[in-house]
């Protein structure tokens, strides 16, 4: 069976959901801000003859002609970055500011890692943690090509992530406000460097993603109910230890590229159920539906409709699932 | 002797360590110090010290300096830390593609400038022989971007020749510009 189908009753069009699943996505560039603007950026493109349309919505995506973002020059500088459309909401949810202490849990290859990074205006600590230490190279060579300099790279398990190695004595870790920190015998440690708990999170978190279906058409075949209900046991812990590890007031937010509830709504729940957190609204600047209350017999947390799905057919884009959380204070 | 050499504190390739301000701090013998580094950049390249003001320098791996646009506990047990940036301890520090395509915009000397097919080629990773009055050694490669100077990688210049460092994953078949 198509999984695609079980989502049918979720939808408000089925087929114009079904048909926009079968049609493949055009190429679309993030402009970073790091290295140039959006406006240095289209002449690049206009001066190899490339063709693009804006995405309206934000001024530095860029939907390409046919030809891969790869082989042009301001690609070569890394000025463009290839993202797909929709995972630009998950990084404008998270909204941080320059100076922040922010994290990226499952950050590899990076696409939303790099576009924290530009976020941040570079400054401030960017923790890019993958628990696969090969796709941290991919994490790493995009972070270089755009420049990204605010960014630290960490490969652990991200449901039971240390603030040790920032220097936090929360978290399995210890404060270095001493020199108790190193063995080297001075005192290059100082207080003030150490971390004790983010300010933002994102879980982009590791999911079924039947979303990316217009890009990779081979996750139908691979997708089990299996797979769904073990991937959902590493999201809850993802999350859960998102928001023990980011501070008071501070933001977390969830994302994946599935349109299974048991991968989203059912994940907040038990995040909001189990974690000192509340669901906040935000504005999407693409058109998306509420989070689902109910599925398969379950029932969620009523303030999961504050989170927001987005179906192929709606800006003709990949599928996508985002949520923001506050910790509360 | 060989006791006090075993004591003697050393580079570690499983952590970051922050370079010593100046000479008369350093600890691990051969170290470079953040005064030599951006002494480097500003000597060879003519890059303002100020350039890396808000930049903490740290070693990982033998050599191998990276550049944090921050700062933080010394030291640091990660696998990255900001950006791949320089190659000391060996007799002509090496610049990397991604620290000049960053920082090389400000360079003022030692800088070639290609146009046309040369940088295409460049950008490709091929040698080229090239006409060159300056230093040799490691120049800052750009070429012409909409109007402005955009430093394209690191070229070795040897005897006539441009050798493009461009490292393989980073090298792309590009149009050429007029």
């Amino acid at each position: 069976m198509n999984p695609l189908e079980r989502y049918a009753p979720l939808v408000d069009d089925e087929e114009t959901f079904f048909a926009a699943c079968e049609r493949p996505l055009p190429s679309v560039v993030r402009v970073n801000t790091i290295k140039t603007t959006p406006a240095r950026a289209r002449e690049a493109l206009d001066e190899e003859g490339v063709g693009y349309e804006p995405a309206g919505w934000h001024d530095g995506i860029l939907k390409l002609d046919g030809r891969s973002p790869g082989t042009t020059w301001p690609y070569f500088h890394g000025w463009l970055h290839g993202q797909e459309e929709v995972s630009a909401l998950p990084a404008l949810a998270v909204d941080p500011e320059p100076g922040e202490f922010v994290w990226d849990a499952c950050a590899a290859p990076g696409s939303k890692t790099t576009q924290l990074a530009a976020q941040m205006d570079d400054t401030g600590l960017l923790v890019g943690n993958d628990n696969n230490l090969g796709r941290l190279s991919a994490l790493r060579h995009n972070a270089e090509r755009l420049g990204v300099t605010n960014l630290a790279v960490t490969n652990q398990d991200a449901r039971n992530f240390s603030l040790k190695p920032f220097g936090s004595d929360q978290f399995g870790g210890r404060r270095y406000d001493s020199d108790g920190g190193d063995d080297d015998g001075d005192n290059d440690a100082p207080a003030d460097a150490a971390r004790e708990a983010f300010d933002r999170a994102l879980v982009d978190a590791p999911c079924s993603c039947e979303g990316t279906v217009r890009k990779n058409p081979d996750v139908l075949d691979q997708w089990t109910l299996d797979h769904v209900h073990s991937v959902a046991g590493i999201q809850k812990g993802v999350l859960r230890r998102a928001i023990q590890a980011t501070k008071p007031g501070g933001t977390v937010v969830y994302s994946t590229c599935t349109f299974a509830p048991e991968e989203n709504e059912a994940i907040l729940s038990h995040a909001l159920e189990e974690e000192d957190c509340r669901m906040v609204e935000f504005d999407s600047p693409l058109e998306t539906v509420p989070g689902v209350t109910e599925w398969d017999d379950e029932e969620y947390h009523p303030d999961v409709t504050k989170a927001h799905r987005v179906y192929p057919h709606h800006n003709d884009t990949g599928g996508f699932f985002c949520a923001k959380l506050e910790v509360k204070a | 002797m060989s006791d006090e050499r075993r004591e003697e504190p050393t580079n570690s390739g499983q952590q970051f360590d922050r370079l010593p301000d100046t000479a008369e701090e350093r600890e691990v013998p051969d170290r470079a110090t953040r005064e030599e580094v951006v002494g480097w950049w500003e000597e060879r390249f003519g890059i303002p010290p100020k350039a890396f003001e808000d930049f903490t320098f740290w070693e990982k791996g033998k050599g191998k300096v990276w550049a944090f646009h921050g700062d933080t506990v010394d030291p640091i047990r990660i696998e990255g830390l900001g950006m791949s940036f320089l190659r000391t301890r060996q007799e002509h520090w090496k610049p990397t593609t991604n620290a000049v395509q960053r920082f090389g915009r400000e360079a003022t000397k030692n800088v070639v400038e290609l146009a046309g097919e040369t940088a295409t080629r460049f950008a490709a990773g091929e040698d080229q022989d090239i006409e060159w009055d300056g230093d040799w050694g490691y120049l800052v490669v750009a070429h012409d971007l909409v109007g402005e100077t955009e430093p394209m990688g690191v070229g070795l210049y040897l005897y006539g020749e441009l050798r493009s460092t461009v490292p393989k994953g980073r090298q792309e078949s590009l149009p050429v510009l007029d």
